[in-house]
């Protein structure tokens, strides 16, 4: 069997109110979180980025799997803030975690399910016996245009897996992919924000995706949802990932737990990724979880897992991400968030 | 440019590399070429323990120009779980929260934005650990 061997969340401390953005544009605060079922969101620190987010939950994910971090074969970051455009983000990242030379690096970029990517991709290695151990990233620290309905989501966060044979904490039974061309959400090079084709965003998009992966899954799998003790569906806003949910026929107790995005907003290809740290953080041996991620352009990847006895052993090595959305926040006014975010434009020093 | 010395120092920057005097056992953090102890010559690479406290610190209120978008920020001099001190910037910390006993770990953080074209600097900070 081949699986999670270890896992690794982390957030920045600091957070936006929605109302806070709402005020600044004159807009309706109320309606925007009733609507997008969000309190706040997560902001990076002025010294944090993908690179910074990666090692940090990648350094859980080492604690947890207990491994010397040579075995490591592949190290992949999904991302869509790289901060290089040409220079891997995982360059750095194996550097700080003490992880190669000898060691496969790329970065991945499908919008929010650049992570899924990232762990799919680490899985089939390990699974080919092509390596030990390979690492899996989905990070992000997402930028929405000032005024614009993603600026209320676009948050910073992300999560690490260590794939394996050995010592799993969850093995990964099934995995299944669903890609279309369709232009719901894009930015070309060079261009500082993404733009979103409005009406295209939901149906035709996420929802087309999200539904045709996880029904594709469970279909191969035999399995249905009452079978799963915890489900989880990629986050841009609270409403679309519980009302994809209760189409396929999940509850909303199934999906409680690794619902992150009313405290942490949409870390883009961190996103399903932390929701299932969260279910990690919490699931018993045995207990089954589905995780389906959605990336605009777009596509779905689903997985399943069932957790091993390993688990709870391993789950209070490092910090659990309901302990890090609740940890110390530090909440910025509006002026602040834009000046740490680089929205400002100042003189070069 | 990046610099040579920056490219050389990363092993300690990036890893917490310290060298541990072979002879009598120092550990030097950043390494030294000659055990500052014993004089002897041969260290062994060793990880620095993540945790510690803070010894003294004071808050920087005018930083050098890099570090303006940070201000007011704490410097410190911290104690890891080894006994091993380094004097570290504490990051996303409000100075009120910072105090001698204070409990922080050593955690991976940008050190310099620079200009858009220059490579970007990561290195080590601390953070406090939550209460
Ligand atoms: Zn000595």
């Amino acid at each position: 069997m081949y699986g999670i061997v270890g896992y690794g969340a982390y957030v920045p401390r600091f957070r936006i109110k929605a109302e806070d953005i709402a005020n600044q544009w004159g807009a309706d605060a109320e309606a925007f979180k009733r609507g997008l079922l969000l309190e706040e969101k997560t902001v990076p620190g002025p010294d944090e980025d993908t690179i910074t987010i990666s090692v940090a939950a990648a350094r859980s994910a080492l604690v947890r799997a207990g491994i010397d971090p040579q075995l490591i074969g592949a190290c992949y970051i999904g991302s869509e803030s790289h901060p290089y455009a040409v220079k891997p983000s995982g360059t750095v990242v194996i550097d700080a975690l003490g992880i190669g030379p000898e060691c496969h690096v790329a970065d991945f970029e499908f919008a929010c399910k650049a992570g899924s990517e990232a762990m799919y991709v680490a899985y089939s290695h390990v699974k080919s016996g092509e390596m030990k151990y390979a690492l899996g990233i989905g990070a992000d620290t997402s930028q929405g245009a000032p005024g614009d309905a993603l600026e209320y989501t676009a948050s910073a966060g992300g999560s690490a897996f260590i794939m394996g044979g050995d010592n799993l904490v969850a093995e990964i039974l099934h995995t299944y992919s669903f890609t279309s061309d369709t232009p719901d959400f894009w930015r070309r090079e060079g261009e500082f924000y993404p733009r979103h084709a409005g009406r295209f965003t939901g149906e035709p998009a996420y929802f087309h995706h999200v539904l045709s992966a996880t029904r594709g899954i469970l279909d191969r799998s035999g399995m249905e949802p009452a079978d799963f003790r915890y489900a989880v569906f990629h986050m841009p806003n609270g409403k679309f990932p519980l009302k994809a949910g209760k189409t396929l026929g999940f509850t909303q107790e199934q999906m409680e737990q690794g619902w992150v995005v009313n405290l942490m907003g949409n870390t883009y290809s961190g996103s399903s990724p932390t929701g299932l740290a969260a279910c990690l953080d919490v699931a018993k041996p045995g207990d089954h979880i589905l995780i389906t991620s959605f990336g605009s352009g777009a596509g779905s990847d689903s997985f399943i897992l069932r957790c091993t006895d390993r688990l709870p052993k391993v789950q209070g090595l490092a910090p659990t991400v309901r302990g890090l959305l609740a940890d110390r926040r530090i909440h910025l006014g509006y002026g602040k968030y834009v000046a740490y975010r680089g929205k400002i434009r100042m003189n070069e020093v | 440019m990046i610099s040579p010395r920056y490219h050389r120092e990363k092993p300690q920057r990036y890893r917490l590399e310290a060298g541990k005097c072979t002879k009598c056992g120092e550990i030097h953090f950043p390494p030294r070429k000659v055990c500052r102890k014993c004089f002897a010559r041969e260290f062994e690479t060793v990880e620095l323990p993540r945790r510690g406290k803070v010894v003294t610190c004071t808050t920087v209120w005018i930083p050098p120009a890099e570090f303006d978008d940070q201000k007011p920020y704490v410097n410190a001099i911290v104690e890891l779980e080894n006994g091993v001190r380094l004097t570290v910037m504490i990051s996303e910390a409000p100075p009120d929260e910072v105090d001698i006993g204070t409990e922080v770990e050593i955690v991976f953080r940008r050190l310099q934005h620079g200009p858009a074209w220059e490579v970007i600097r990561y290195g080590y900070k601390a953070r406090v650990i939550a209460g």
